[in-house]
């Protein structure tokens, strides 16, 4: 049927795919970031070809909706200048009590905007790439949020010009969160497997006595060490016992619109 | 052909990639990213030597996986099986028809996806799978059987286009020529 040389090529290639499998997960990543990294031209030629779409957009628009949305900005700018003075306010008071009953000041985390350059060519994981990577600080395990401030999961991996970014609701990415009720029910933002909207994700490993209604607000619980505490992730939309009513396990409607994202904020460590 | 036509697969590969990774117009009407590569190794697998299959399947893989969340090499196996099947039996199958282009790719896709599956849960990893999992791969498998001809096509008017045909023979003989009319 083949050939010798194409039966010896064939093997070959068999068993270095083999080898490619069995490598150490950190070979892989390297040799993952260096195969990646031939697209680096095509993104320069997507990166050039929107900024000339958004040019000879920006050259279109009429002058009157120029004013018009810069009177708009000046008015919204103005608003989130009395509401910031108002939340140094609060932050400064929080301080003060901070340091009355000597408890730790809260570290601010550092937001960094990013494009979303890449997205999952598969339909089986839930991961997008960033157009940051090592060398803006990138570092695994960083929390991204939406532009809207809603959490939507964390760095996987890095390479020196590009982030990949695991999403909430894949199996890499889980999150400790709490439902903001009188109990404070915590659990884990799980994979979501039997869903066709990746809008929702299930909330497992939550108390039995857990007492939820729909509407309630999901938070970043801060445990895992990875998210900080408070990051708004979305609303409980319906619960039902599981394991044999041993625990109860809830649907959460993702504030953030995952299969939009086009920025995203990345939080840098505290200094 | 010459050696420009292999080259040119792979530089369909390298885009089609990129393109499977960058635009996601397919997920958001249908829920599901259709994935040209099987319809690639369709194509090279019917038009190109067995070295050309391997270096589209091996190249078709590894930048598939760098873009994606899978480990990196799995894709690589199913593309190459699916690739030197039909070129081992290329003999018997009526490439130039396009009901024909059509099953291979329909079975290609379907086949990939299956196989890239079975090895990913093979080695432990949980890819997000679910009920919704089968209509991702009834879109994945259709979707690589409309391509495929359209990959025929493509490739026929860029063949047409870039490459010398070789002078076709006609059938005009002098030495057979029928002289009408009256020899003086």
């Amino acid at each position: 049927m083949f050939k010798k040389p194409q039966y010896i090529a064939l093997w070959v290639v068999v068993l270095f795919v083999l080898v490619f499998l069995n490598l150490p997960s950190q070979t892989t990543n390297r040799l993952k970031l260096a195969i990646g990294s031939l697209f680096v031209p095509l993104f320069g030629l997507s990166r050039s070809a929107q900024q000339t779409t958004t040019h000879v957009t920006d050259t279109l628009v009429p002058r009157s909706e120029l004013i018009r949305q810069n009177e708009l900005l000046q008015r919204e700018n103005q608003q989130l200048k009395l509401q910031l003075a108002q939340s140094q306010d609060a932050v400064r008071e929080n301080a003060r009590f901070r340091q009355l009953y000597n408890w730790q000041p809260r570290a601010a985390w550092k937001p960094r905007l990013a494009k979303v350059v890449l997205r999952e060519p598969s339909n089986w994981w839930r991961t997008i790439q960033i157009d940051l990577g090592s060398r803006d600080g990138m570092k695994i395990n960083l929390p991204i949020l939406s532009q809207d401030g809603f959490l939507v999961g964390r760095i996987s991996s890095v390479s020196l010009t590009r982030s990949q970014i695991v999403l909430i609701g894949d199996s890499n990415c889980r999150v400790s969160a709490f439902v903001e009720n009188d109990a404070r029910d915590q659990g884990v933002l799980m994979n979501s497997s039997s869903t066709s909207d990746n809008a929702l994700v299930p909330l497992g490993y939550l108390p039995r006595i857990a007492v939820l209604k729909p509407g309630q607000n999901v938070l970043t619980s801060g445990l895992g060490g990875i998210f900080p505490r408070g990051i708004s992730i979305g609303k409980i939309v319906d619960s039902e016992q599981a394991n044999y009513g041993l625990q109860t396990e809830a649907r959460v409607k993702l504030s953030a619109n995952l299969s939009a994202l086009e920025e995203v904020w990345v939080l840098t460590e505290p200094k | 052909m010459n050696a420009i036509h292999p080259i040119l697969i792979l530089l369909v590969v390298y885009l089609a990639v990129y393109a499977e990774a960058s635009f996601g117009g397919a997920r958001h009407f249908l829920g599901a990213q259709i994935d040209l590569l099987p319809a690639l190794v369709v194509y090279t697998s019917l038009s190109s030597g067995l070295f050309t299959v391997i270096a589209v399947a091996v190249c078709g893989g590894l930048f598939f996986d760098s873009l994606s969340a899978n480990s990196l090499g799995i894709s690589v196996l199913p593309l190459l099986l699916i690739g030197t099947v039909i070129y081992s039996q290329r003999g018997l199958i009526l490439r130039e028809q396009i009901f024909a282009q059509f099953t291979l790719g329909l079975g290609a896709s379907a086949l990939a996806t299956v196989l890239t599956l079975l090895l990913m849960l093979t080695g432990g990893h949980k890819p997000t799978l679910g009920w919704f999992s089968i209509w991702q791969w009834i879109v994945m498998t259709a979707g690589g059987g409309v391509l495929t001809p359209v990959l025929f096509k493509i490739f026929g008017l860029l063949d047409h286009a870039l490459f010398y045909r070789p002078a076709k023979q006609t059938s005009f003989r002098s030495d057979r020529q029928i002289e009408r009319g009256r020899k003086l």
